[in-house]
Order: C-alpha cells, then sequence, then structure tokens
C-alpha cells in the first residue's frame, strides 16, 4: 500500500515536470500550425491549427535570408554537415589526445593533461579574434571547414576518455601485448569498442554544442549559402506562425540524434559509476 | 644449457626499491616450476620480466637459446594466466582465445580448429559465443587458460590464477592445471603465495623472500630439508616449531627441557626447528607439558603448548583423547629435527 502511495506521488512530481518542459514546446507547435494574422489577433493557441502544410512547406523552401540567397533546408543541411563535423572531430581527437596521455610514457603528461584543461577556461568567444585572423589567413573564412576546425578539439572530452582510460585495469594491456597486439592495433581493437558507450555519450554533447553554436558562424561566414539554423533563428522570417514553425523544426536534428544514440549514452554517462 | 635460463637477474625499480636480487635459476624444457614466496617478495615481478612486461635492470634471460631480455613480449612467445583473468571484456569467447591467432595471421579455418580443440579440451565448447561478464568464476578462469593453450607457447607463465577462485573450486582447478601441463608438456612457471598449491602442483619449487631465492628444489626436498629458517617456516601447514636455544657440545637447552642432537655442535643463538607432525606423543615420553588449547580438525587435532615461554603446536590423530587443560607426555627424536643458525638463519 504505501508502496502505491509513494510511485504515485512520484508519477504526480513527474508529471509536472513534464508537464513543464513539453507545454510551451505544444503551444509553439500548436501556433505554428495556424495562420499569422489568426494569431496576431488571438493570440498563442492550445489546440492545432489547419495551417500545418502550407506553413512548413513554406518555411523550408522559401527563399529567404537578407538577400533571399538560402532555403530553410539548405540552413539545415549546413548546421547539420557543422554538427556532425565538430562532434566527429571532437570525438577524434580527443580519444586520441587521452590514449597518448594514458598509455604513453609521455614527460609531462599530467602537466600536458592540465593544459589541455585549462583551455576550458577560454571559450571560442573569448578567443574570437585570433581564431577568426587564422582561419582567414588559411583562406577558410565561408568554408564549412572555417566553421568545424576551431570547435573540433574538447578539453571535457578528452578528460572523459583519460578518465575512462585509467580505469582499464594494466593487466588488459599486458594480456594484449603478449597475444601480440601492437600500439595501433590496442587502440582500434580494444580502446574504441569498449568506449564505444563514451562515444556515443560526447558525440551528442558535441553535436548539439555544434548545432547551437550561433556567434562564431555569424562572424566566419559572409555568404548566406553557409548560414545555419541558429543563425536563421535570429535573422529571419517576419510573420510569427512561420518562426514557430522554424522554431519546432529547428529541434528536430538534435533530437534524432538523441533517439538513435539514446541508449548507448546513457551507458555512457553512468559508465564509470 | 637448460631451457630457461636466469642469469644474476636483478630488477631496480624507479623509486629504489629493489624487488629482485642476483637472481640465477635454470628451468628445464617440460619443467612445472613454482615460484612461492610471501606476498611483495618479487616472485609476480620475475614471472612478469620472463614474460617481457617488466625491464630488466641487470641480468640475463635466455629462453631456448636466445637472449630475451630486449624482445618485445608479443615476439617471445610465452603465455600468460592473470590472476583477475584479464579477459578481453567486448570480445566473446571464441574471439578472447582467438585474437593472438589472428594477430599472428594464422588462417581462419585453422584459427577455427585451434579453438574449437582447446574449447573442448577445457569443456567451454558451449560458451565460445558469450561474453566474459556472463561467466562463472571458474569458467573465465577456463577461458584465460584456454586462450594461453590456444597460442601452443613455448612457456606458461601463471600468475595467482586460482586466488579468486574459492576453495573448492581452486582445488579443482589446481588438479586440471596440473593435468594439463602434464597432458601437453609445456614448460610452465606458476606464481603463489599458497604452499599448498606450491607443493601439490610443482614438479620443482622456488621459494623466494625479499627479492632473493632460498631454495630451489623439489616438493619433498624443500619439506624434509628446509635450507632456511624461512624455508623452514614458510613451507608445511602447521607452520614448524621453531625453538630459540643454546647448543652446547651437541645438547639443546630449550628453557629446562634438554635434547640431545648427537652431534658436537656449539651455538649460542640457534633455532632448532621440529614439525608439528614429527612430535611424538606417548605414555613413556621424556618431557611433560600441558595441553593450552585443542584445536579439532575432523580426523586430526592440533595442540598448542608452551615450553618455557616458547608456544609450539602438535598434531595428532584426533583418536587419542586429550582435553585443554591435559598434560601430556611427548619426545622429540633427534633425528626429525632441524637446525638453524640464528645468525644468518641458514641451516646447520
Amino acid at each position: 500500500m504505501t508502496k502505491y502511495i509513494s510511485s504515485t506521488i512520484n508519477h504526480f512530481i513527474l508529471s509536472i515536470g513534464l508537464l513543464i518542459m513539453v507545454v510551451p514546446i505544444w503551444i509553439i507547435f500548436a501556433s505554428s500550425t495556424h495562420s499569422s494574422l489568426f494569431i496576431n489577433t488571438n493570440g498563442l493557441q492550445f489546440f492545432l491549427g489547419d495551417n500545418f502544410i502550407d506553413n512548413y512547406s513554406r518555411v523550408l523552401f522559401k527563399q529567404s535570408g537578407f538577400f533571399n540567397e538560402i532555403t530553410a533546408l539548405k540552413m539545415f543541411l549546413n548546421s547539420f554537415v557543422m554538427a556532425t563535423g565538430i562532434a566527429t572531430l571532437s570525438v577524434i581527437t580527443s580519444l586520441m589526445a587521452a590514449y597518448g596521455l594514458v598509455y604513453f610514457k609521455v614527460k609531462y603528461a599530467t602537466f600536458i593533461f592540465w593544459l589541455i584543461f585549462i583551455t576550458l577556461l577560454v571559450p571560442l568567444e573569448l578567443r574570437i579574434m585570433p581564431s577568426y585572423i587564422v582561419m582567414s589567413k588559411l583562406n577558410l573564412v565561408n568554408t564549412f571547414a572555417g566553421l568545424i576546425l576551431p570547435i573540433s578539439a574538447s578539453a571535457i572530452a578528452t578528460f572523459f576518455f583519460r578518465q575512462f582510460y585509467k580505469s582499464i585495469p594494466d593487466e588488459l594491456l599486458e594480456a594484449a601485448k603478449l597475444d601480440g597486439t601492437n600500439s595501433w592495433s590496442f587502440f582500434i581493437d580494444f580502446l574504441i569498442p569498449l568506449s564505444k558507450t563514451m562515444i556515443a555519450a560526447v558525440f551528442i554533447f558535441m553535436f548539439v554544442f555544434g548545432y547551437n553554436q550561433y556567434l562564431w558562424p555569424l562572424i566566419m561566414t559572409t555568404s548566406e549559402q553557409y548560414w545555419t539554423v541558429v543563425m536563421g533563428l535570429k535573422t529571419m522570417y517576419g510573420s510569427i506562425s512561420d518562426r514557430f514553425a522554424f522554431v519546432i523544426m529547428s529541434m528536430i536534428p538534435p533530437v534524432i540524434i538523441i533517439i538513435f544514440l539514446q541508449k548507448l549514452f546513457i551507458q555512457g554517462i553512468f559508465q564509470n559509476k | 644449457m637448460s631451457f630457461l635460463e636466469l642469469q644474476n637477474i636483478t630488477k631496480i625499480y624507479p623509486n629504489g626499491t629493489k624487488a629482485v636480487n642476483e637472481t640465477s635459476l635454470n628451468i628445464d624444457n617440460g619443467e612445472f616450476v613454482v615460484f612461492v614466496g610471501p606476498s611483495g617478495c618479487g616472485k609476480s615481478t620475475l614471472l612478469r620480466m620472463i614474460a617481457g612486461l617488466e625491464d630488466i635492470t641487470n641480468g640475463e634471460i635466455s629462453l631456448d637459446g636466445n637472449v630475451i631480455n630486449n624482445i618485445d613480449p608479443s615476439e617471445r612467445d610465452v603465455a600468460m594466466v592473470f590472476q583477475n583473468y584479464a579477459l578481453y571484456p567486448h570480445m566473446s569467447v571464441f574471439n578472447n582465445m582467438a585474437y593472438g591467432l589472428k594477430n599472428r595471421g594464422i588462417s581462419k579455418e585453422e584459427i577455427n580448429n585451434k579453438v574449437n580443440d582447446v574449447a573442448k579440451l577445457l569443456e567451454i565448447d558451449q560458451l565460445l559465443t558469450r561474453k566474459p561478464s556472463m561467466l562463472s568464476g571458474g569458467q573465465r578462469q577456463r577461458v584465460a587458460m584456454g586462450r594461453a593453450i590456444v597460442r601452443n607457447p613455448k612457456i606458461f607463465l601463471f600468475d595467482e590464477p586460482l586466488s579468486n577462485l574459492d576453495a573448492k573450486l581452486r582445488n579443482q582447478m589446481r588438479l586440471e592445471i596440473k593435468r594439463l601441463q602434464r597432458q601437453m608438456g609445456v614448460t610452465s612457471i606458476f606464481v603463489t603465495h599458497d604452499q599448498t598449491e606450491a607443493m601439490t602442483l610443482g614438479d620443482r619449487i622456488v621459494v623466494i623472500n625479499n627479492g632473493v631465492v632460498e631454495q630451489v628444489g623439489t616438493p619433498k626436498e624443500i619439506y624434509s630439508k628446509p635450507n632456511t629458517k624461512f624455508v623452514a617456516e614458510f613451507i608445511g601447514s602447521p607452520q614448524m616449531n621453531l625453538f630459540n636455544c643454546k647448543i652446547e657440545n651437541g645438547i639443546a637447552h630449550i628453557a629446562d627441557m634438554r635434547i640431545n642432537l648427537n652431534n658436537s655442535a656449539n651455538i649460542d643463538d640457534a633455532s632448532l626447528g621440529i614439525r608439528p607432525d614429527d612430535i611424538l606423543i606417548s605414555d613413556n615420553g621424556q618431557h611433560t607439558c600441558v595441553a593450552n588449547l585443542v584445536e579439532y580438525l575432523g580426523s586430526d587435532m592440533i595442540i598448542y603448548s608452551k615450553i618455557g615461554d616458547q608456544e609450539f603446536s602438535c598434531k595428532l590423530s584426533s583418536k587419542i583423547n586429550l582435553n585443554a587443560g591435559d598434560t601430556f607426555k611427548f619426545d622429540i627424536s633427534n633425528t626429525l629435527v632441524h637446525l638453524f643458525d640464528n645468525t644468518n638463519g641458514s641451516r646447520v
């Protein structure tokens, strides 16, 4: 009986939390299915309207931007390329950095690690001028490489992998050595499969981080061809229902990534517990 | 020339600890040698140096005629079974066993045959598709052995592989290791701190203490004629009794007890050792003592008593009726005692 009561209370609290999270999104979604005129006169809507297909297809395919050079679809593509690039490169660089720091006899490895860790205190926004100058000298303004490279190494991901590698017993390496593995095959055959879940977690974090970038792409791109979704959110779309439709669509890519990697993601976060 | 030769092997860790000191040892092909000693005595370090997992500070190791000091562990052709098995957690049992073979570029078909044969031998052929996390301790142990056996190495190295198993399983695996080693005839080195394991497994035992080899010999030699006081105490259960005593003209003085050793030794500070089961209890024994404590072990019992202020134990059949507080009479035969000089711990 007490079990039943406590479970009811738990579910009640969880339901309230869920409502707080979901209701605003629902209101945006419901409002996005009405015409702008209707919302301007009647305020935000809780129930669905009948302009869903009209609004969404218009937003997706309409030429927009200051010079009408880009569609929302292209922005999604840009954001996707940028976020995937950042996530993939971050995973690769931090996996390898951690491997070097933990498994090789690097002099001052701890010191180097802390140096990497300190870069957490220097976010992109702080080094935006030098980063821009470097990228422009490399002729990477208005390219995906320019968008991706300066954010493609992550101290926090290196930290996660390093801690994980340290928790792997030395005997595993020793057994593998006797079985004839070399540094490269140990990395490929052991460390990567063992850190699979952690890779998924880091990938998601970095994907969302890359997807949410605003200032850097704003500075790095002068051509509308490279606009990202987040830039679009800020600058585009006069009519209110179009904006709402765009907001709803902008949430979809990260959600898809999380749905696909959810299981691995959760295992990855709790790996060391 | 022996199959495996260690010459003046010394290991000093960077922090200055001397783990192994000037150790020399020859091991013949097919022999089963056990390194035994208390924890921290350097036995594992020695094994790991043979495997190539530790650098050698000084000395030379040669295997099958070749010096292997600077040869990579993967090329030494040795296989090792670790204390916590060190199975690859993300690979199935099959892949755990096949991994070393794959790295040697052996064909898939041959790997299949070899792994299946060894799996049958170890009775783990039903488990080949499972991951290590789904296995019991005993099964993991078998997989770890299988991984070593399948490579058909020159030497097996066992680093306390039985210490994580429960008592029953440990005895069973001990027998199995012995049987497999006999069957395959591969030279094996087994490290343990458990003297029972050492006695039962080894063709020869190497007793190590503080990085120094105290004695090398067959289990029988080591038990019946320990070279040093340390070996005397370490091998045998219950422990050998050692009485501090003074020896004058071949007569040992232990408190007010006198034992005629039938020689002409004169040692001021000596230890007289006698195994608990070598103390002969009889109604017309020369010496008398009070049993302070009696431990009943089923077929045997152990009696704890004192001569002067020195404790000792004797082991006897539990058919004898003796309770704590009773007095008993016993003899110590001078043919069964071991005499050590306390100044250097060596046998006299």
